[in-house]
């Protein structure tokens, strides 16, 4: 097959990079919904350890802001 | 335990691939024979050899499992397997695009290069259900180490096979002659090779890393008894580590 003229080929090269690319994005997406689903029950987690704890204030509060 | 070296391994990577990129938009001439459309090949070959590479290291790291029985090692080799077929997806796609434009054609049966790929494709996607088949954690860990061990011996064994087979229309990219790419093709490949070998790196360790946390977590509630208050996590992959 002859080569394809720019306008033509420069379609079908941005669709693989985009394709690419896309599936990266896909990815990360997924990753990071994984990350909230891990910190809202971390959280949840706290509230529970925090019931259950003598002092009764919850143990976030004793914890310094991480940098 | 796995995140460390994620920072770096992650600018280290963006930085490679819009290198990689930029190398094939501005520097990479266009070839003689395709024009334009040979750009696909600095994504495309780049992305089979670190999947296929990733099969591999799945199976080493079985190899590994089975020997240590330790159950980092049995993540770590789902992890690369993980993302090889990620990775064999966007091979496929890519490819798929590169035919239609070069061949006319979005996929040719008779190209054993094309054909022994969809196989090694095909056989590592049946790694997941045999995994989360079997309920046992120990079972399961033994059984996916040994599909794994197998698989990964299987992607060398084919390309050597397809390697001896008479090519069709697929171009053999890495010859014992050392190929006729000029220079700036060769350090613009060999760039994008390198970027995605770091970026399959830095996904591995971000989804080891959050894997390792969903587990600790879990293990954190089983530990202080709220499993039923907080409600099940998620499944994630091998069970404990």
């Amino acid at each position: 097959m002859p080569a394809l003229p720019l306008d033509e080929a420069g379609a079908y090269v941005a669709g693989a990079y985009l394709v690419f690319l896309a599936l990266i994005l896909l990815y990360v997406a997924i990753m990071a919904a994984k990350l909230s689903r891990i910190e809202r029950e971390l959280g949840e987690l706290g509230e529970l350890a925090a019931s259950r704890d003598v002092s009764g204030r919850p143990a976030e509060e004793r914890e310094a802001v991480p940098r | 335990m796995f995140g460390r070296g994620l920072k770096t391994l992650s600018i280290a990577s963006l930085l490679l691939i819009c290198g990689a990129f930029a190398l094939v938009a501005f520097y990479a001439p266009n070839d003689a024979d395709q024009g334009f459309v040979q750009k696909i090949f600095y994504l495309h070959v780049p992305l089979a050899i670190v999947a296929l590479g990733g099969f591999v290291a799945g199976g080493v790291y079985a190899i590994r499992y089975l020997r240590s029985r330790d159950r980092a090692d049995d993540l770590r080799s789902y992890v690369a397997i993980h993302l090889s077929l990620i990775l064999g997806l966007a091979v496929l796609a890519t490819g798929s695009i590169w035919a239609k434009a070069s061949w006319g054609a979005w996929w040719v049966w008779d190209e054993p290069t094309l054909v022994s790929f969809l196989i090694v494709f095909l056989l590592f996607a049946c790694y997941q259900p045999l995994r989360f088949s079997i309920e046992d954690p120990e079972r399961q860990a033994r059984y996916a180490a040994v599909f794994a061990i197998i698989g990964g011996a299987f992607v060398p064994l084919n390309f050597l096979a397809v390697r001896l087979a008479d090519s069709l229309i697929h171009p053999r990219v890495l010859s014992t002659t050392g190929g006729s790419m000029p220079g700036e093709m060769r350090i613009t490949f060999l760039v994008s090779v390198v970027a995605m070998i770091v970026l399959f790196v830095t996904l591995w360790k971000y989804e080891l890393t959050s894997k390792h946390a969903g587990m600790q977590l879990r293990a954190l509630k089983r530990r202080l008894g709220g499993e039923d208050a907080v409600g099940p996590l998620s499944r994630t992959a091998p069970n404990q580590v």
